[in-house]
């Protein structure tokens, strides 16, 4: 199961506290009260110990960021156990272990640690405890809950018997972790500290976050008939327009001014002509979307997360990247409430931001296309015979070939490309 | 009353001190010592907090070596500082789950016993807010760098009692262009011993707990 870390408090009137280093790296294995990350305040730097035993599964605030005491900094796959993802609403909904994670428990603490590695299906902290405070050897439980797992009735069950024996059979524990593709398949059970010697693998569990997103990937190829199609665009007019009011952006309203929320604004144009493109099929039916809510692709540091910028046709310049800003910001602090992240309409992904020239993308399903766009470069180009240099860019649009034709794609992308050549709104 | 094991170590070499608050740090974190404080002076050393700027280190390694300065970079909190003769130096080692699980709290409590320290000797000293340490009229008399782990705590503070202020400018102290003052600059000629004794005494009283005077550390070499 899955342990959320988070942000102590160092004291009564501390708010916030500065994590200026991670003492392990996501897929590393940490005992207990191993010393996972590191904090400032003030003049003190403190070193916070590992709530639990596991797998350091996700990092979700990165080196150098302040956050709020109860933020959610980590997440830590106990016992290495490939959990069923729980219903994230609760999980985030609690802020988990207190300041002072209690010190290491005497001597038990590691015939615990071998007990549950006999267990089919991952512990809760709760039951642990519990097996610990009574000596219960686990593997003697039967496990009620989901995939056998044992809960805490569970162990309650088994303390109210009367005292001999228990007549509960054992449940089956799977041999060793090299056996572990025979295991149930909700459970693939995997020791991520190596044996000794020279290990020629290492297998480490999938997050929650990586498993979703390779899920979402596959059933997208599954389910659309994806093509590409990509386009050169002329940018040195928007880079000029960028150029000449990015100084001002940044005093007058404290951010930088990026290229993507000219393409976002061209794309909201070409979206309003060609309703087709913002749209979804449903079985036989094309569903239309009268509102234009355009998903941005923002990259977290082990995985990625589309929030959507609601009613962008609503938005100028300004406002599109005030939005960016502050979804791209809250994506890689966690703080996106889940309704940000649903409702897209349409979706566009920045590798440009990342050197790629170009790139074939993976439609956002139930969305029937995504735009790419790749970096924005000065290139020397043939313009009425001669040789001029331009900001050139390309920009590459992936689009369900089921519902999308060609000619109608390259519509859309040329209406793109028109507006972004023609820039003439004022940004300031 | 709790009681600390006081330890007056007198000069010790940086490498030497530290290895020691390490090792008494993880013997408090077992719970197989009670707190602990170290007072003591170092030879000439600048060392760099976990968050230090190596900008703020202004001379290069061959310009210490050659002013027989040594340097060292810690896991303390703080940015670059200096340590060196004429500076008493603590390190309590405490375990501040009994006394308040506070960081701030505790960095505040270190910086009155210096303030109350330097009153005795007539000197009046306080705080600017968001600097830590302890300042008289803007100068800096004493810096904090902390280190905590299991709310153990390792690295302290450093008060110029008499402290040669030259070696400051190799550096930037805590990476801010403020500056440094000693107890003899402001015209006050205290042997290191004497605010050591009345250090321990307002340590006492600031952090209620009853000093014993162990030592039974090897006498440092004097000079």
């Amino acid at each position: 199961m899955m342990t959320d870390v988070v942000m102590p408090q160092m004291g009564e009137s501390i708010v916030e506290g500065t994590l200026t280093k991670w003492l392990k790296k996501p897929g590393e294995h940490v005992d207990r009260d191993e010393p996972l990350f590191e904090i400032s305040t003030d003049k003190v730097d403190t070193e916070i110990p590992s709530p639990t035993a596991g797998t350091l599964s996700e990092v979700l605030v990165e080196e150098g960021k302040t956050v709020s005491i109860n933020t959610v900094v980590a997440r830590i796959e106990e016992g290495g156990n490939g959990a069923a993802p729980r219903p994230k609403s609760a999980e985030a909904a609690r802020p988990a272990p207190s300041a002072a994670p209690p010190p290491p428990p005497p001597a038990a603490a590691p015939s615990t640690v071998e007990t549950t590695a006999e267990v089919t299906g991952p512990l809760s902290p709760l039951v642990r405890k519990m097996a610990r405070e009574h000596n219960l050897d686990l593997s003697r439980i039967t496990g009620t809950g989901a995939g056998g797992r044992i809960t805490k009735q569970d162990v309650e069950a088994y303390l109210a018997q009367p005292a001999g024996p228990p007549t509960a059979p054992p449940v089956p524990a799977p041999p060793a972790p090299r056996a572990a593709p025979a295991a149930p398949p909700r459970a693939p059970a995997v020791s991520p500290v190596p044996p000794a010697g020279q290990p020629k693998i290492r297998v480490e569990p999938m997050s929650t976050m990586r498993l979703k997103i390779a899920e979402h990937m596959v059933l997208s190829k599954r389910t659309s008939a994806h093509v590409t199609t990509i386009h050169k665009v002329d940018m040195t007019k928007v880079a000029r327009m960028r150029d000449r009011t990015k100084a001002g952006v940044q005093a007058q309203y404290g951010f930088s001014l990026t290229y993507l929320p000219f393409v976002t604004r061209a794309a909201v144009a070409a979206l309003r002509q060609y309703p087709v493109i913002n749209a979804s099929i449903d079985g036989n039916n094309i569903i239309y979307h009268n509102e234009i809510n355009i998903g941005i692709a923002v990259a977290l540091e082990n995985g990625l997360i589309v929030p959507v910028i609601r009613n962008a046709d609503e938005k100028n310049v300004l406002g599109l990247q005030r939005a960016i800003v502050d979804l791209a910001g809250r994506a890689r602090s966690r703080q996106l409430k889940p309704e940000e992240v649903q409702g897209g309409t349409f979706s566009i992904t920045n590798f440009g931001s990342f050197g790629s020239v170009t790139a074939t993308p993976i439609i956002n399903q139930p969305q029937v296309a995504i735009l790419g766009v790749g970096t924005v470069e000065k290139t020397p180009v043939v313009i009425d015979d001669a040789i001029a240099i331009r900001s050139i860019a390309y920009l590459s649009l992936t689009f369900d070939h089921r519902l999308i034709d060609g000619a109608v794609g390259d519509q859309f992308v040329t209406k793109v490309r028109q507006v972004l050549e023609d820039w003439s709104e004022d940004v300031l | 009353m709790r009681s600390c094991q006081l330890r007056e170590l007198g000069r010790i070499d940086y490498a030497k001190a530290l290895e020691l608050q390490q090792d008494l740090a993880r013997q408090r974190k077992q719970g197989q010592i009670g707190d602990q404080l170290l007072l003591l002076e170092h030879a000439h050393v600048i060392t760099l907090g976990r968050n230090g700027r190596m900008e703020n280190l202004l001379a290069g390694e061959e310009v210490l070596r050659r002013a027989g300065i040594s340097f060292y970079p810690t896991d303390r909190g703080g940015d670059v500082t200096y340590h060196g003769p004429g500076q008493l130096v603590g390190y309590p080692i405490l375990d501040l789950r009994e006394w308040k699980r506070d960081v701030i709290g505790y960095v505040r409590a270190i910086e009155q016993v210096i303030i109350d320290t330097l009153a005795e000797f007539g000197i009046t000293a306080g705080r600017i807010p968001k600097l830590t340490g302890v300042w008289v009229e803007g100068r800096k008399i004493a810096a904090i760098g902390v280190h905590l782990s299991r709310w153990v705590t390792s690295h302290g503070f450093a008060l110029n009692v008499s402290t040669n202020l030259t070696y400051f400018q190799y550096i930037i102290p805590c990476g801010l262009t403020k500056p440094v003052t000693s107890m003899a600059q402001l015209g006050v000629a205290a042997d290191l011993g004497a605010v050591s004794r009345t250090l321990a005494g307002q340590f006492g009283r600031v952090f209620d707990c009853k000093l014993v005077d162990e030592t039974p550390v090897p006498a440092a070499p004097g000079e």
